[in-house]
């Protein structure tokens, strides 16, 4: 067996080097003459701009340049990576989206003009000297209203604020329709799921450089997929080819989807570094990331849950309204409709399911992926509205579930994806052992005795993972493919070099992959280097995001491995003056089958570039492969998660006092890696149950705006939670057999903890309270207990 | 522009500064001890505790003219002079406590100054020493793990991994 | 953050001395939230006079007449650790921000910003306690005049603070989720000349006294006097944590409680 093998929880090794303070984020790169660049930001949420007075902040100290929309008139607009289409097959309304504004600004934080100079005081000294000419509109910030005919537009060259009105599946709708309409019972509620703002510890930044003497461009960003920045701003924006531009993503302060997408402020300082043939930097401020970083969530939901007599579900239907803000960031269509309605069969074998959501832009910032993206959306109506079912029909709500759990697999759902593979009663079963689900009752009784209301929440979830198959994602309007690569490089003395397209920023790659290599060859992790994160020197890769890394980046550095392997034992036959068929690598040692002939790996590697006694005339020199993995399907992992709440009677204060979280992920090549995962998952979940509330006013002026009002989670807000990954049923598609974990804990656990507090509230006699809006603050819960 | 002078992970340590310079930026900019790391401007993320004089404070809410003549530590001077971590340190690497490694610097040095205040902290009172450091990636469980385990308290009964 | 110099005097009267020589000087304490403030440019001081280098400034002790002195530059940290002859008032100061605010935000400075959510301003006030400046000695009752409004003029430092111990006190603190300022904060002392009662976090008016709990309380020290009462909620801080009503409803809540844990 391999040191540090697949399954073996495996200290990182990244850690030291985040621990003594010697990470390289992208704020830590200055370079030497960098001027430092300021974007005013509007302070309106809807206006038009009819012109950017910077006259008298041309000539303040230290001031370089002051640049404006009209700077940009050349270059292309910010491009959205997805095009959906509509119920009636027309394609979605897609605006402009200016580097800097032209002609009207659309939301608080809109960037109107960009002052860079030779400190980062200076900038923002000039930038307040500016006067923008902005006359006020009446901002769009409902999005019922938003879409009443009259109503004023965010677009004008739009012909309303509907991005799309999708309808899935179109053809089903009248079957689900007749089959409410004949239920023996249908459970309807009404949700939001709230807005949320990522929060990455690290802000944003970007640092643009030009060499003028080559022409080469680079830019370094916090991204979790340098390639695709590369990509979307070289084709779609400034027009520089790929090897003209190099995007390099350093060590990267967390991104939970934040920081896929190409932001205004990259594609500013590669085309200022240019203009000004100098450096240019740009750090955000928390307060500046609050109203220029995309947001997430935002979905106003009715839901319908139809069963027959016998508690069997017939159908879903549900409509939801889709906050997309001002602009369509990079993945924002796809979220509420293939990310979500895809869904929302989750664990049940419900036949019949329509899916409407309308989209529709309002003066706010981009709501884009964050964490789970659609998929918490769906479970959370989903599993709360089965939650309201087994109440108002007097059954238990993990019996209900298990009534109409999927068993069979794999299985096709009316919502056009097939689930390879699953078990969930098996997670239910393992959910009940860690939850201790049978010693509530008696949990109960003590938070009784100190005067504390206590609930119980259960539910499942399923995700689709490992994003994507790309013919089929095409299909559904992405503008993008969205395999993943890996180069193996094989040194002569034996070492090797993975360059993967996958972004590490937290998730371990760099201790995680060595592991899946080591295993195939047989030798110690420590052998392996994994690089990522520059378009220099890594092939190709579309990034991390949507639990993939593993099952795409991994399957592709599984693929390059497998080349490797056949390319050595190819020269070990040669070495070993036998046939390629006999040999068998195992141990880090090749020998010939039924013989006691062997020869080392770092022998065969060796002879690879020292090829002296070497099969020329049959093989290439060097041992370097590189292999492109496109997914056959989706990946599917699921669980069953339970919350229990105490709430305080008299001030609505609910706290977290236990968490279970059963997870099916398929295979896990490192445990340890794993649960961090899923902790983490689980405090954004929590964090978006009870504290979590990105609010604007009816100005369109965001009220939460820094953490002195937008609240996030801390150490005193969560429990230790009981995780378990042991139920495994291998993804039956890619060659590791895993599905990905990142983010399951946010997709699972905000309805456990509504469900729980809902729980609380009936079993103390407040049988009205049927469902509270997250966050789920003291102060809403105490409306609530107050009738 | 002003001079200040401190000593900084046991070194002397100089510079130009303006009035308004925070501590932070002296270290980052001034200093390149750029492990101190900036989450916030409303002194909440606790991403850039450092010790002054001993005491775990915020970087970014202090001016560097304040600090003259004081003793400053960061997280680049908490490993040994050969580069062996402390048992802060090496606690969060064994309990996997950091991911991104973004708010780790603050992390390390907030649990460094709770254990120097308290040796065996309970869970729920390291929970609440944690008040000012804000870390959106772990869930905070391996941080309070890693931190009850730096403190010699045994940890096995906590679900592991 | 504008440009401006900053002066670290080690008297006082060289701190006045800094600070009369421009409206547009400004003191320092502890920064916590003077720098915040700065950083989004809300305030542009020419200079600002740093107080952190004042040792008279700084420190606990006993007078004459039992009452325990604080000195103003004495962060919360030290107020924690060393006002064991008034548990309450070291309670309170273990619960502002968190350790590392705690190491730098100073009592003076809180009670001259006189944030309407600050915790301390509700010891002081409920507490009965001196407020002493460079040049005068001013009752909590005259003290505090508002939302971040105090009797403090231009040029005017905060030197200490004289708190009269009482035989028993409790502060109870309901906090804001996110800021952890208080949402609610309320302090009751009892003294021996009766009980007083602040309220903090609630009122658009800042800190203020509800004298209808004292009332009840100087006749029956128990929280079945305060049952179901809470104050009118016209004047209280309406905001996405919570409305009025719910601010109201708090108060009592907290007053009941503190009540109960006084000692």
């Amino acid at each position: 067996m391999p040191k540090d093998g697949i399954g073996a929880s495996t200290k990182r090794r990244e850690d030291v080097r985040f621990l003594t303070g010697n990470g390289n984020y992208t704020d830590d790169i200055n370079i030497r003459g960098q001027a430092y660049v300021h974007f005013l930001r509007s302070d309106v949420a809807h206006g038009t701009l009819n012109g950017v007075d910077t006259s008298a902040a041309e000539g303040m100290p230290g001031v370089i340049r002051i640049f404006t929309g009209e700077d940009f008139a050349e270059v292309g607009g910010i491009p959205c990576g997805w095009q959906v289409t509509d119920r009636h097959g027309e394609p979605m309304q897609e605006p402009a989206h200016p580097v800097l504004a032209r002609g009207k600004v659309r939301h608080v934080g809109d960037p109107i003009a960009a002052v860079v100079a030779e400190t980062r005081e200076q900038a923002r000294d000039a930038a307040e000297a500016i006067m923008p000419d902005i006359t006020d509109l009446p901002p769009v910030m409902d999005m019922k209203e938003a879409l009443k005919d009259g109503a004023t537009k965010v677009h004008d060259d739009l012909t309303s604020n509907l991005c799309y009105d999708w309808g899935f599946v179109e053809e089903n709708k009248g079957a689900v329709d007749e089959a409410i309409k004949n239920a023996a019972h249908v459970t309807t509620l009404e949700l939001v799921n709230n807005r949320l703002v990522p929060n990455a510890m690290e802000p944003r930044v970007a640092v643009g450089d030009y060499n003028r003497s080559t022409g080469d461009h680079t830019l370094y960003t916090t991204s979790q997929n340098p390639h695709v920045i590369r990509l979307l701003m070289g084709a779609f924006v400034l027009g520089i080819p790929e090897h003209k531009l190099r995007v390099v993503a350093p060590d990267v302060g967390g991104g939970f989807g934040s920081k896929i997408y190409h932001y205004a402020e990259e594609a500013f300082c590669t085309f200022a570094a240019k203009a000004l043939n100098r450096p240019v930097k740009w750090t955000c401020s928390r307060s500046e990331a609050f109203i220029s970083d995309a947001h997430g969530r935002d979905h106003v939901t009715k839901i319908e849950l139809a069963l027959d007599a016998d508690n069997n579900f017939t159908a879903v239907r549900t409509e939801t309204y889709a906050n997309m803000g001002a602009y369509l960031s990079t993945f924002a269509p796809s979220i509420p409709t293939w990310l979500h309605g895809t869904l929302m069969a989750g664990n049940y074998k419900t036949p019949n399911i329509y899916v409407n959501v309308k989209a529709v832009f309002t003066n706010t910032v981009p709501v884009d992926a964050y964490r789970g993206a659609g998929r918490p959306e769906a479970t959370y109506q989903l599993e709360r509205v089965i939650d309201k079912a087994a109440r108002e029909l007097g059954v238990d709500p993990i019996a209900l579930r298990r009534q109409n759990f999927i068993t069979e697999f794999p299985y096709a759902t009316p919502v056009a994806v097939e689930y390879d593979t699953g078990d969930y009663n098996a997670t239910m079963d393992k959910l009940s052992e860690i939850a201790d689900l049978s010693g509530f009752e008696a949990r109960l009784q003590e938070s009784k005795a100190r005067g504390k209301l206590r609930g119980l929440g259960v539910n499942c979830y399923i995700e689709a993972c490992g994003i994507a198959p790309s013919n089929l994602v095409g299909q559904l309007g992405a503008r993008a493919g969205l395999y993943e690569s890996a180069t193996v490089r094989v040194n002569a003395t034996g070492g090797i070099t993975v360059m993967t397209g996958s972004h590490s920023h937290g998730q371990g790659h760099e201790t995680a992959f060595p592991q899946v290599v080591a295993e195939m060859l047989g030798i110690d992790a420590s052998m392996v280097e994994i690089e990522h994160g520059d378009t220099a020197n890594t092939p190709m890769g579309m990034g991390t995001y949507g639990s993939r890394s593993i099952a795409v980046g991994g399957s592709a550095m599984v693929r390059a491995t497998e080349k490797i392997i056949a390319k050595t034992k190819k020269i070990a036959a040669h070495l070993l003056e036998a046939s390629e068929a006999d040999i068998e690598l195992k141990d880090g040692q090749f020998s010939v089958a039924g013989t006691d002939k062997s020869v080392a790996w770092g022998d065969v590697t060796l002879a690879a570039y020292v090829p002296h006694n070497y099969p020329l005339e049959d093989l290439e020199p060097g041992l370097e492969e590189t292999a492109f993995y496109d997914p056959a399907n989706f990946t599917y992992p699921s669980g069953a998660y339970a919350c229990e709440v105490e709430v305080d009677p008299d001030t609505g204060k609910v706290t977290i006092e236990r968490f279970a979280a059963a997870d099916d992920f398929g295979n896990i090549i490192n445990p340890m890696i794993v649960s961090g995962q899923v902790h983490g998952g689980l405090a954004q979940g929590i964090g978006q149950a009870l504290l979590e509330q990105c609010s604007y006013d009816s100005d369109g002026q965001l009220l939460s705006a820094s953490y002195m009002d937008y609240t996030m989670p801390r150490a005193d807000d969560v429990p230790f939670y009981q995780v378990d990954h042991s139920c495994q049923t291998p993804c039956t598609h890619n060659p590791l057999g895993v599905k990905g974990c990142g983010e399951a804990g946010a997709i699972g656990s905000p309805p456990a903890v509504v469900n729980a507090v809902v729980d609380a509230l009936q079993r103390a006699g407040h049988s009205n309270v049927t469902h509270i809006d997250m966050p789920l603050t003291p102060s809403r819960v105490w409306s609530a207990m107050q009738g | 522009m002003a001079q200040v002078s401190m000593t900084v992970n046991g070194k002397p340590a100089s510079g130009d500064i303006e009035g308004r310079t925070l501590l932070v930026d002296f270290l980052r900019d001034g200093l390149g001890l750029t492990g101190t790391h900036v989450g916030c401007d409303t002194s909440q993320c606790g991403a850039c505790v450092v010790h002054v004089d001993g005491k775990a404070i915020k970087a970014c809410t202090v001016f560097a003219a304040e600090c003259e003549g004081s003793s400053v530590t960061t997280i680049e001077g908490i490993a040994a002079e050969d580069g062996t971590m402390s048992k802060v340190q090496d606690a969060f690497q064994t309990h996997h406590g950091l991911q991104c490694g973004f708010c780790t610097p603050g992390m390390v040095m907030s649990a460094e100054a709770l254990l120097q205040e308290n040796p065996t902290p309970s869970e729920a009172e390291i929970r609440e020493y944690l008040e000012g450091n804000i870390c959106r990636c772990t869930g905070y469980h391996n941080i309070v793990k890693a931190i009850l385990a730096a403190s010699g308290q045994d940890v096995s009964k906590i679900a592991a991994e | 953050m504008y440009a401006f110099d900053i002066e670290r005097p080690s008297t006082v009267s060289d701190a006045v001395k800094l600070l009369k020589e421009s409206d547009e000087n400004q003191p320092l304490s502890g920064g916590q939230t003077l720098i915040p403030t700065l950083k989004q440019r809300l305030a542009a001081p020419e200079k600002l006079i740093s107080l952190t280098g004042i040792d008279e400034m700084k420190g606990i002790c006993e007078d004459d007449d039992g009452r325990l002195c604080i000195g103003a530059a004495t962060c919360h940290a030290d107020v924690a650790a060393g006002a064991g002859k008034y548990p309450a008032l070291a309670a309170l100061a273990r619960q502002i921000g968190d350790p590392a605010v705690r190491n730098r935000g100073t009592l003076g400075g809180s009670l001259a910003n006189n944030d309407p959510s600050a915790c301390y301003p509700s010891a002081v006030l409920g507490s009965g306690a001196t407020v002493v400046t460079n040049s005068r000695e001013i009752a909590a009752d005259d003290y505090f005049q508002g939302m971040f409004a105090t009797a403090l003029e231009e040029g005017e430092i905060i030197t200490e603070v004289k708190f009269p111990v009482p035989e028993k006190a409790c502060y109870m603190k309901f906090e804001q989720p996110a800021s952890r300022f208080a949402l609610v904060g309320v302090f009751v002392a009892k003294y021996a000349d009766g009980v007083r009662v602040a309220v903090t976090g609630a009122s658009e008016e800042g800190v203020f006294r509800w004298t209808e709990a004292e009332e009840k309380l100087n006749s029956d020290f128990s929280s079945s006097a305060l049952e179901g009462m809470s104050p009118p909620a016209d004047n209280m801080i309406s905001d996405l944590h919570g409305s009025g009503a719910y601010r109201a409803h708090l108060v009592g809540v907290m007053a009941r409680r503190a009540v109960d844990a006084a000692h």
